[in-house]
């Protein structure tokens, strides 16, 4: 029996579909012109995609046709040799839209595997975000601004190829610098994408992850019931309606918290949170009436805290809210928890604005998506000085 | 349209009318006191929806009568309502059932009781309307109890027990009762009407406890599910078809001791099968020319007796094993066809094949006659010559394994 490969690329549902696809793809083509055979596909519960779920495709790839069936036989990988996120709020972890449950970002890497993550940040930050793993694993950064080059209209900035020249120098086994840039030639003519693979193949670097390295929280988990525990009829109970907050300073009660599914968190969704800043807050109640997933809950003076084990990050109640920097949408790699802003701001308002200020100076908006016409071509020169630098 | 030839009497008394196969069904309907009805007309299915109108049309049943667009919508909106904890009635014929197949298949899945009856009809093209059971077979697979009934009074009799077992929180599946079109839904006979009281104590009231869809007991129904789910919900759908054998003993059991009328074993009518050689087996109403037949032979000294199997689904596979293996030849009438099956015979020769495979006792062989399609008649010399050709098989002498009878040739 041959070498069996594994790579997934976890990416955002829709809006990193054709980057995840260009990048299975190529790896297998690559993978071929040295007389490996394999597949690319993507995971079939994740389709069809919604805006921002976490998603995955895959490339297997075996030295031989009985190798690769040892893979195919396998709904999808169990371990893989790389894992590639192309955003890098994925690694907080995923959880895909058909409930799978919150999967740390490594936690299919083999031992000595790698992690290879697009993003500005230094390794340390990705660190806060992934879960611990018992073995270690290699952690490279790829610099760059998330791509969210489109399913449609593919707004290329290379970071197929960056990446497909960074996994020739990881896995050298897999195929070479020379093989993987023949296929990029092939595939889309420009010899200066090749270009770009092989400065990402020189640049690229890793650190080691030791066990003790990571996140400690635990991903939340739940038992899938045996058949004859489940209810019948495909009938699901409803969640409970939900009670009042209270003040963790005066331990008055009042307001709404509504109850929340407890397995299904959905905030993997999340590229971006809101902020909120309550001394500017006018109650109008719009960003409450209009969040899509009812994440606000209603504190017993009557302001709106945008809970955030249900918040996906649309976006919506910074669009609707008319004050100025009252409700603002930070990058998700700024913070390391899910924990209340309100109950910050009522233990101490002073830390909480300061806090506030520089979340919102420090981590700029940045949607999934774009939200304006013309953000994309905004944002083109420093995407271009950032993978100039890295 | 005829008029009903029945008038109502005091609560507590039986009578007797003269009605056809679908107005028995109309009549335990409203005996039932079924809350939602919708109809859409399809010969010969349309008679019951005639009925079950004029009776409401004549105060003598309150019920919502919903009159739906297409069939699709008819069986939907049934389901719906009965979700909501309301006793419903349906039906359909021929490729108006199938233009319903959507609804037919998430019915049993999301444990709806539903009672439905089939006019059994040929499936479109040619556009014909005589029997043949293809369209009620379509569902076999998928949760749906079957059942075929021969004469008005078993209709009848059927679909208050159809109501009792589906309803029963241990089944929650749906009922087709198959009558076949013209020699059931159109033809009038004696049938006794059993009183109020009695069906009111044979037939609790619908109880859809924890699964009630209503403000006071908010639940999502049919949500999407990925493969974490899916196979645990069809053993539950398993297990509920597994216990509807039992629960439809204890139906027939209360049948008899309620209304005095007893129908035996509930799977399968056996006739003069005591001394029989070899056994001739069908559905529906081709049970008359075949016991005729079995008359006239058993005159001429051919001891030949008739199964006729009653319920489909669940399909009492051991004990009609058991019974069949004391007869040295079995014959199967199908007015059905599976093209392409593994021995190119009709739906029940291939499920009576099957359920002897595995039967500890005796196998006799079983031979597959395709008859009666499309509503031809199925005639005594038909059935005398099905029986010539099982007692050939019964003395060891090769035999078709499928034939079609009364076909030009």
């Amino acid at each position: 029996m041959g070498r069996l490969y594994a790579i997934e690329v976890i990416y955002r549902g829709i809006f990193q579909k054709t980057l995840a696809t260009r990048i299975t793809r190529s790896i297998v083509l690559a993978a071929h012109e040295e007389g490996k055979l394999g597949i690319s596909f993507g995971r079939y519960g994740d389709s069809p995609e919604r805006n921002g779920i976490p998603a995955k495709g895959f490339a297997i790839v075996g030295d031989d046709q009985l190798t690769l069936e040892e893979g195919m036989a396998k709904y999808e990988p169990k371990e893989v040799d790389i894992t590639i996120a192309v955003d890098d709020t994925l690694c907080k972890g995923v959880e895909s839209w058909a409930w799978y449950g919150l999967q740390p970002v490594n936690k299919l890497l083999k031992s000595g595997g790698t992690l290879l993550v697009t993003s500005r940040e230094q390794p340390e930050a990705i660190l806060q975000m992934a879960h611990r793993k018992e073995t270690p694993y290699e952690l490279a950064v790829l610099k760059g601004t998330v791509s969210f080059s489109g399913l449609w209209v593919y707004k290329d900035d290379h970071t197929d190829v960056r990446i497909l020249g960074a996994i020739a120098r990881i896995l050298p086994g897999l195929f070479t610098l020379k093989s993987v840039q023949k296929v990029i030639v092939d595939q889309w003519n420009d010899p200066v994408k090749a270009e770009s693979a092989a400065r990402a193949y020189e640049r690229v670097s890793s650190v080691t992850v030791r066990p003790d390295q990571g996140d400690p929280e635990t991903p939340y988990k739940f038992n899938l019931p045996k058949w004859h525990e489940m209810g019948e009829g495909i009938a699901i109970p409803c969640i409970p309606a939900g009670a009042q907050v209270e003040d963790p300073t005066t331990h008055a009660t009042g307001g709404f918290r509504p109850d929340r599914n407890p397995t299904f968190k959905k905030y993997t969704t999340r590229t971006m949170r809101p902020v909120v800043n309550f001394d500017t807050c006018i109650k109008c109640t719009l960003c409450w009436l209009q969040c899509p997933d009812s994440c606000f809950d209603v504190t017993p003076e009557g302001l709106y805290d945008a809970n955030m084990q249900a918040c996906c990050g649309c976006g919506v109640c910074e669009a609707v809210c008319p004050v100025k920097e009252c409700v603002t949408m930070v990058n998700e790699t700024a913070f390391d928890n899910n924990d209340s802003q309100w109950e910050a701001w009522r233990k101490d308002q002073k830390a909480y604005e300061a806090w506030l200020a520089e979340k919102i100076k420090s981590h700029p908006v940045r949607s999934h998506g774009f939200r304006y016409r013309g953000q994309y071509e905004e944002q083109v020169p420093e995407m271009l000085e950032v993978a100039r630098e890295g | 349209m005829a008029t009903a030839t029945y008038v109502e009497e005091q609560r507590s008394i039986d009578k007797t009318a003269l009605i056809t196969g679908s107005e028995a069904i109309a009549v335990a309907c409203k005996l039932a006191d079924v809350d939602v009805i919708t109809a859409y007309p399809i010969r010969p299915y349309d008679t019951v929806m005639q009925y079950i109108c004029k009776l409401v049309a004549n105060g003598e049943m309150d019920c919502e009568y919903i009159v739906a667009e297409g069939e699709h919508s008819q069986f939907e909106i049934v389901k719906h309502a009965c979700a909501c904890g309301a006793r419903v009635f349906c039906g359909s014929s021929g490729v108006g059932w199938m233009y319903a197949m959507e609804a037919l298949t998430v019915t049993p899945a999301l444990r709806i009781p539903m009672v439905a009856m089939v006019g059994n009809r040929a499936l479109d093209d040619p556009g014909a309307f005589g029997v043949e059971h293809n369209d009620a077979l379509a569902v076999r697979d998928l949760g749906w109890q079957l059942v075929w009934v021969d004469n008005a009074q078993e209709a009848l009799d059927t679909a208050l027990i159809a109501y009792r077992v589906s309803e029963d929180r241990r089944i929650f599946l749906p009922c087709a009762i198959s009558c076949d079109g013209a020699f059931l839904t159109h033809s009038q006979a004696l049938v006794k009407i059993p009183s109020q009281e009695k069906v009111n104590q044979f037939l609790p009231r619908y109880n859809r406890a924890d699964l009630l869809l209503h403000p006071d007991n908010p639940i999502t129904v049919a949500p999407q599910g990925n493969e974490d789910w899916v196979m645990e919900i069809r053993r539950q759908n398993y297990a509920a078809m597994e216990r509807s054998s039992l629960v439809l003993k204890e139906a027939y059991a209360d049948f008899d001791r309620i209304f005095g009328r007893s129908y035996g074993n509930p799977f399968f009518e056996e006739y003069e099968t005591d001394d029989a050689d070899i056994v001739l087996m069908g559905m529906g109403t081709l049970s008359t020319p075949v016991k005729v037949a079995i008359r006239q032979m058993r005159k001429e000294g051919k001891r030949v007796g008739f199964v006729r199997m009653r319920w489909f689904r669940p399909f009492a596979a051991a004990e009609l094993a058991k019974s069949l293996g004391r007869f040295q030849a079995v014959g199967v009438i199908d007015r059905d066809y599976s093209f392409g099956s593994p021995y190119m015979s009709g739906v029940l020769t291939t499920e009576v094949r099957t359920a002897l495979y595995s039967a500890a006792g005796p196998k006799p062989p079983v031979l597959g006659f395709i008859a009666g399609l499309g509503g031809r008649e199925v005639t005594v010399p038909d059935v005398q010559r099905v029986a010539d050709s099982v007692y050939q098989a019964a003395d060891g002498k090769s035999q078709p394994l499928t034939q079609w009878i009364g076909l030009r040739e």
